[in-house]
């Protein structure tokens, strides 16, 4: 089962505006099939979390919205325009996961560069306070700290206040401090209005930074909720049986039944409540040796996101 | 959650697809910083006129309206400017390896833009090294031609090295950053042997002078050496020039295509 957020939990209804549209997204690179149907939309103001683990899909998708690369099917928008069109407006931007830096130029020098490409940019002295970077300013590139560096990708993200930033795995090799630092950063700025877009293979960053998390797996949704929906999706059990000549189908309409997995004579079922999956696998089907195991939210995210889980699993 | 409607009034997309003097500026103050390509682009043919253009016999010798010495200094600024302007297209590869590419196409920035601002500052280079010689040429007072003529000369070979902006840029797509510029160093050695910068064609066995007027840097050594000869224009080198251009500059834009195309 796939938690599907409802319009009613998005903000003040449907007089938000909508930052990010995707419709049907397909993306083949030859015969991998990265993207496989993504349907997504993104309201203003949003902290939205892709999460999941490498080679899902996340970095397409990403791309997809940054302009970057074309979609092999499906439509994408971005505040309504072209993904091309709303960078030139300056209404979107992107934190690089590594790279993107002139390791020949200044701090300083690399910010003017890009804040003269947009029409309005924010001061170049207000742009390296905020992000805390002034007493480096005049550095080169090259000789500054991986952390530094974040810091100044993140500064140019900013440079043209967007409406929308998105971060493809952020804190990609950032110590723990450096990992909260940068967060406590994004959060205050997202409290601004911004709608903030993140990739991650972290479930706790995804946990603790954002409002709702987009569980991707081998390039299709398998999850869209809150944190806390996606939680409880997690802290679930799960309840093992033997039962010959189960059918998927016939296992997933127990009541409670989150997913369900059958190994060839053995069933897992995933369910919240697992009494009540034990309860109906007792008294209505044969299904004997019986077990039933809290899960943590770690296997909960493997469950969703594992390559195994793809096909046999009943997420859809 | 309260969110306030994105107001985009104010917004609109930069003029001229984001070029802009400040870039301009940072990408030449990031040029002239590069201490081997100063070297090599500006040091090089000075001390080559110094060790070349000096020798005795040059200044009393008569070269069309001018001397010797004045031909080979003009020689050695169109060789200090080719290179000057092929390192300054080439420093694309670099700006691709380091990923500084993909961050401009994160802002609004064309590709048409970025170019014009490659080759300007290209071109800015170029003019230093062109300056650098004509006025170690002046200082030495070896050189010799009526003043017109050294405006004239210098400002063709500045204008001709446009040519080589072209061909930095198509190498710089074309070739990873690790070897560009040694790989590019050592092809302007030959091609500017090729071209006759450095002695004379005719001095070269027939069979590699007639391949040697097919190289790119030929026909322009002929064409920024005619206002001092006074000889008139071979057509056959206006084509090798134009013919040049049109293969570096499609060559750069078929590459450029490739680079920047949203797979």
């Amino acid at each position: 089962m796939t938690i599907t957020r409802t319009e009613s939990g998005i903000g003040p209804g449907g007089a938000t505006p909508v930052a990010v549209q995707l419709t049907g997204i397909h993306k083949n690179f030859g015969p991998v099939r990265a993207v496989t149907g993504v349907d997504l939309r993104v309201t203003s103001g949003e902290i939205v979390a892709i999460l999941g683990p490498n080679g899902a899909g996340k970095t397409s998708t990403i791309d997809i919205i940054l302009g970057l690369s074309q979609p092999t099917s499906g439509r994408v928008s971005v505040y309504g325009m072209h993904p091309r069109k709303a960078i030139t407006y300056g209404l979107v931007s992107a934190v690089m996961q590594t790279g993107g830096l002139l390791k020949d130029l200044t701090v300083r020098e690399t910010v003017e560069y890009i804040a003269s490409l947009f029409v309005h940019s924010q001061p170049t002295g207000e742009v390296l306070a905020g992000a805390g970077i002034t007493d480096i300013a005049d550095r080169r590139v090259g000789k500054c700290s991986g952390g530094e560096q974040q810091r100044l990708r993140f500064a140019l993200a900013l440079l043209s206040d967007p409406e929308l930033v998105v971060l493809d795995e952020p804190t990609a090799g950032m110590d723990v401090e450096g990992r909260r630092n940068f967060w406590s950063a994004i959060r205050k700025d997202a409290e601004q209005g911004r709608t903030v877009l993140f990739a991650t293979h972290y479930l706790e960053e995804a946990d603790a930074y954002a409002d709702r998390i987009v569980l991707l797996r081998q390039g299709e949704i398998v999850a869209d909720g809150t944190a806390a929906e996606i939680k409880a999706m997690a802290v679930g059990r799960t309840v093992r049986a033997t039962l010959a000549d189960a059918s998927e189908a016939t296992l997933a309409r127990i009541p409670g039944a989150d997913t369900v997995e059958i190994r060839g004579e053995t069933v897992l079922i995933h369910a919240n409540d697992g009494d009540a999956v034990a309860r109906f696998l007792l008294t209505q089907t044969a299904a004997k040796d019986l077990e039933i195991t809290a899960r943590g939210i770690e296997d909960a995210f493997i469950a969703l996101t594992s390559d195994e889980a793809a096909g046999t699993g009943a997420s859809r | 959650m309260s969110t306030i409607a994105p107001d985009f009034s104010q917004r609109r997309p930069p003029s001229l697809g984001g070029f802009n003097l400040t870039a301009l500026k940072v990408e030449v103050r990031r040029l002239t910083r590069n201490r081997r390509t100063v070297i090599i682009s500006i040091v090089a043919p000075v001390v080559f006129f110094l060790l070349f253009g000096l020798n005795r016999a040059y200044d009393s010798l008569a070269e069309g309206h001018g001397n010797v010495a004045a031909f080979v200094m003009i020689s050695l600024a169109l060789y200090g400017a080719v290179i000057a302007t092929s390192f300054g297209g080439a420093m694309v590869s670099m700006e691709r390896a380091q990923g500084w590419s993909r961050q401009l196409r994160l802002t609004p920035l064309s590709p048409v833009a970025y170019v014009v601002i490659k080759v300007l500052t290209a071109l800015v280079l170029g003019a230093c090294s062109v300056t650098a010689v004509y006025v170690v040429g002046a200082v030495t007072n070896k050189a010799s031609m009526p003043t017109g003529l050294w405006v004239a000369t210098g400002v063709s070979v500045w204008i001709g090295s446009l040519l080589f902006a072209a061909f930095g840029l198509f190498l710089g797509y074309l070739l990873p950053a690790e070897n560009v510029l040694q790989l590019l160093g050592i092809i302007l050695a030959l091609l500017s042997f090729a071209g006759g910068l450095f002695i004379p064609i005719s001095q070269f066995a027939q069979g590699v002078q007639d391949v040697a007027k097919w190289t790119p840097l030929y026909g322009l050594n002929q064409l920024v050496h005619t206002p001092l000869l006074g000889n008139g224009v071979d057509w056959t080198w206006v084509v090798n020039v134009f013919a040049w251009l049109i293969i570096f500059s499609g060559g750069a834009v078929w590459r450029m295509r490739k680079d920047t195309a949203r797979v």
